[in-house]
């Protein structure tokens, strides 16, 4: 057992860190640092424009998505360079966000079903940040039911024709693509009606219209799409076969190993070391230590698990499902610490911003944001369903929808 | 980065796993758990053979002189199998203590013993209620003899000897204590068998009455001695933990693929599944952290006494936590004496105990923490 770096794995990071001494924006490297739980904001700039510039700035580097094959504007690099690069990267890959669901899904699902001509056309810009893609799944019909979805596209000559909602789409107001599951037959059963597209957002017909989320912050949106005209060469896959391009781009959503998923504990120890209460300090309290000790190894756990997962794939190897657990772990954890934060604060621990002496309503607004972690990207509840199924091999759930044509499933509850 | 271990490592453990499974099925457990004997001396002797005893004990002294890696793989299996055998207090406890404090002579004594299987040894630690702490050894030495009371002591009625923390000093500092070897059948310590949650781990009370006994390492140092015994045996008992968990967590998973009750396997219930998957959630996080204790422990390394707590705290918690939920799995079947599911629940909650309870441990993770932090 070592932490060590293989040689060729050590020249690899010695060049990137190199290049990212020589290269990065080094005057939000302080704001970037500071900014760890939820979603990045800069004082005075765009996260996205300043994200732009970062991206393609590497790109010409020749490191932006540079797992991806070169002439599709990667690097051709191994997985475990993808891990060294991001561990170099830093507090800098927190700018990626805005193209991180580009690179991750709908990059590699143009690349598995797209034409030649349009992975040449589309990949390279994807990559370099001149565009921005955004994942059009989630319907208010279909949430963790993506299959229930109820978009419709028609055929019509060499077109199909898109009416319907989407929802939950990060992203969607700054994005130049999307990818787009629809169904386009409804007389079949759920799974098999359904084909996937990508689109040019700025297509006539296509409303994005922001949603103010329960914390009052506005990153989600959701999209309308009134008689859009889609191509039928912007067509992933086989009519019909939509359900299995999806699962592509799912299974890549989760196969990003060694992603920096925030647990809050670094935080609360922190806070806890700093916080006087009646007695002393918090972290002199029995209760408060088991706690924090308890969140501790869960943390040092998920570290050391993707630490796991980063040695197989140094040697070759494609990782275990032990990640599987991350954002199921993290995202509890989280809501768990921003409450146990705010009660160590009495009745104070109910202000926020700057009217919360010690952190600034860091814990608050950590409360107010964590529900959406444990729903995003897959529920607490599907993410145990796919480790009962999928890892225990325990059986699928009965599922009284998964023959009947689509348009034969009831759709009120009472 | 390489955070796993070795093929050859990986073969002991399958090793260790194929001989476990033919020499301690359950049934040779419940030897145990039914009183019919006091430990499975077969067992015992056959692990000397395969050369598990000895792990990491160097050549020199009659060991394989593998290391601790090997050592972590096979307490892994120990845990797995439910082994009823005075493993962990000969191993973790005496041998390590001995490695760590004792003269070349007490070496020379003692550990080839261990190794070949002829001599049992513990640790004699607690003096009733409490966790570990100096304050609490009241156990007397003067003159080269012990006088005082030890319980429990791990597997004490049938150890051949025993490490002993007794205190030569009363200046209220750490340094009134010092460590004692003892061979427990020289006479002047008697040996009661106490009941306990778990009955295939034996636990004991040692009256100790002017018994002679030799000093291990040098007086006044034998806190600081225990304190990294405890921290190597916390790593490697929560390796037995992780393999207990997962042995449970399997035991759950079979029964939810095999049991129908309303017309389908009750694995393929939500509730089911959802229990078993917070399962797999703490035996992987427990299995990690044991990983970077095993890594802390073989290098010996300065994270070695946070890395043994996070290891210790995970390996608790998912024990406990996949051994009562394996019976809930099993609904009825599971609360009965002739299913397996609880000797693991019993092994869980007495090893949760052993080298200190779960909130003594959480206390060391974060003075631990403290200081690396302050550092």
């Amino acid at each position: 057992m070592n932490f060590d770096d293989t040689p060729q794995e050590a020249e690899f990071r010695a060049t990137a860190r190199k290049w990212i001494e020589a290269n990065a924006p080094k005057q939000y490297e302080a704001e970037l640092s500071k900014s760890s739980l939820g979603r990045i904001r800069l004082e005075k700039e765009e996260i996205v424009d300043v994200g732009k510039a970062w991206q393609k700035k590497k790109a010409e580097g020749g490191w932006a998505c540079l797992h991806w094959p070169k002439e599709y504007g990667g690097r051709g690099a191994t997985p475990i360079e993808k891990v060294i690069w991001q561990q170099e990267e830093g507090v800098y890959g927190k700018l990626t966000q805005p193209f991180q669901i580009g690179e991750g899904m709908c990059g590699p699902t143009v690349m598995a079903f797209g034409s030649e001509e349009h992975k040449r056309h589309y990949l390279p810009k994807l990559a370099s940040g001149e565009h921005i893609w955004c994942q059009l799944f989630s319907e208010p019909a279909g949430g963790s039911d993506v299959a229930g979805l109820r978009t419709r596209a028609e055929k019509q000559g060499d077109n199909w024709i898109v009416n319907g909602q989407k929802i939950w789409t990060s992203g969607a107001h700054y994005s130049d693509y999307g990818l787009l599951i629809t169904r386009t037959d409804p007389n079949v059963p759920k799974h098999k009606g359904l084909t996937m597209f990508f689109l040019d957002m700025k297509s006539k017909g296509v409303e994005v219209r922001p949603i103010k989320q329960a914390n009052g912050m506005q990153e989600f949106n959701e999209v309308y799409f009134t008689d859009v005209v889609i191509p039928d060469s912007q067509r992933l896959g086989a009519v019909g076969d939509g359900w299995n391009v999806s699962l592509t781009t799912l299974m890549n959503e989760r196969m990003s190993i060694g992603s920096r998923l925030a647990t809050g504990v670094p935080e609360m120890f922190e806070f806890c070391s700093n916080l006087m209460l009646e007695d002393g300090l918090a972290i002199d309290d029995p209760a408060v230590r088991s706690k924090l000790a308890s969140w501790a190894v869960k943390s040092n756990g998920l570290k050391y698990t993707s630490y796991r997962a980063i040695s197989s794939l140094s040697k070759g190897e494609r990782p275990g499902p032990e990640n599987s657990i991350g954002k199921l772990v993290s995202g509890m954890m989280l809501q768990d610490i921003a409450a146990y934060a705010m009660d160590l604060q009495g009745a104070a621990g109910a202000l926020t911003g700057a009217d919360e002496e010690m952190v600034h309503g860091q814990f608050q607004q950590m409360l107010l944001s964590s529900p959406s972690m444990r729903i995003a990207g897959g529920t607490d509840e599907i993410l145990r369903n796919i480790i009962a199924e999928r890892v225990l091999g325990l059986p699928g759930d009965i599922r009284v929808d998964k023959d009947v044509p689509f348009n034969k499933i009831p759709t009120k509850g009472r | 980065m390489n955070f796993d271990f070795s093929d050859d490592q990986k073969q002991m453990r399958d090793a260790a796993r194929k001989f476990l499974a033919e020499q301690c099925p359950p049934k040779a457990v419940r030897e145990v758990l039914d009183g019919k004997a006091a430990y499975d001396k077969k067992l015992w002797q056959g692990l000397a053979e395969m050369g598990f005893l000895g792990v990491a004990i160097p050549e020199e002294f009659g060991g394989a002189g593998a290391g601790h890696l090997e050592l972590c793989v096979i307490a892994e299996e120990m845990g797995r199998a439910n082994a009823p055998v005075p493993f962990s207090s000969t191993v973790y406890l005496a041998a390590e203590a001995l490695l760590l404090a004792g003269s070349d002579a007490q070496k020379r004594k003692w550990l080839p013993k261990i190794a070949s299987g002829e001599a049992i040894g513990t640790l004699a630690l607690f003096e009733g209620k409490g966790n570990p702490s100096p304050k609490a050894i009241k156990l007397q030495a003067s003159g080269g003899t012990l006088s005082g009371v030890k319980k429990p002591v791990p597997d004490g009625a049938i150890a051949d000897f025993a490490v002993v923390a007794a205190r030569t000093g009363s200046s209220g500092r750490d340094s009134d204590i010092s460590l004692f070897l003892i061979d427990l059948k020289a006479g002047g310590v008697e040996a009661k068998s106490l009941t306990n949650v778990d009955p295939t781990r034996g636990q004991a009370e040692l009256t100790f009455k002017n018994a002679k006994a030799e000093p291990l390492g040098a007086a006044g140092e034998g806190w600081s001695i225990l304190t990294q015994v405890l921290d190597r045996a916390a790593v490697l008992l929560a390796f037995e933990q992780v393999g207990g968990s997962d042995r449970a967590l399997e035991m759950g998973r079979d029964y939810a693929l095999d049991r129908i009750a309303f017309g389908r396997p009750i694995g393929s219930f939500q509730a089911v599944k959802h229990i078993l998957a917070d399962m797999y959630v703490s035996a992987t996080l427990a299995r990690s952290n044991c990983y970077y204790g095993a890594w802390a422990l073989s290098t010996n390394a300065s994270e070695l006494p946070e890395a043994a707590a996070a290891a210790r705290i995970s390996a608790t918690q998912a024990f406990q936590h996949c051994s009562k939920n394996n019976i809930q799995v099993h609904g009825g079947m599971g609360f009965t004496w002739e299913f397996d599911c609880h000797m693991y629940y019993r092994r869980a909650n007495t090893t949760a105990l052993t080298l200190g309870s779960l909130s003594y441990w959480e206390d060391q993770l974060i003075d631990r923490m403290r200081k690396k932090n302050a550092a």
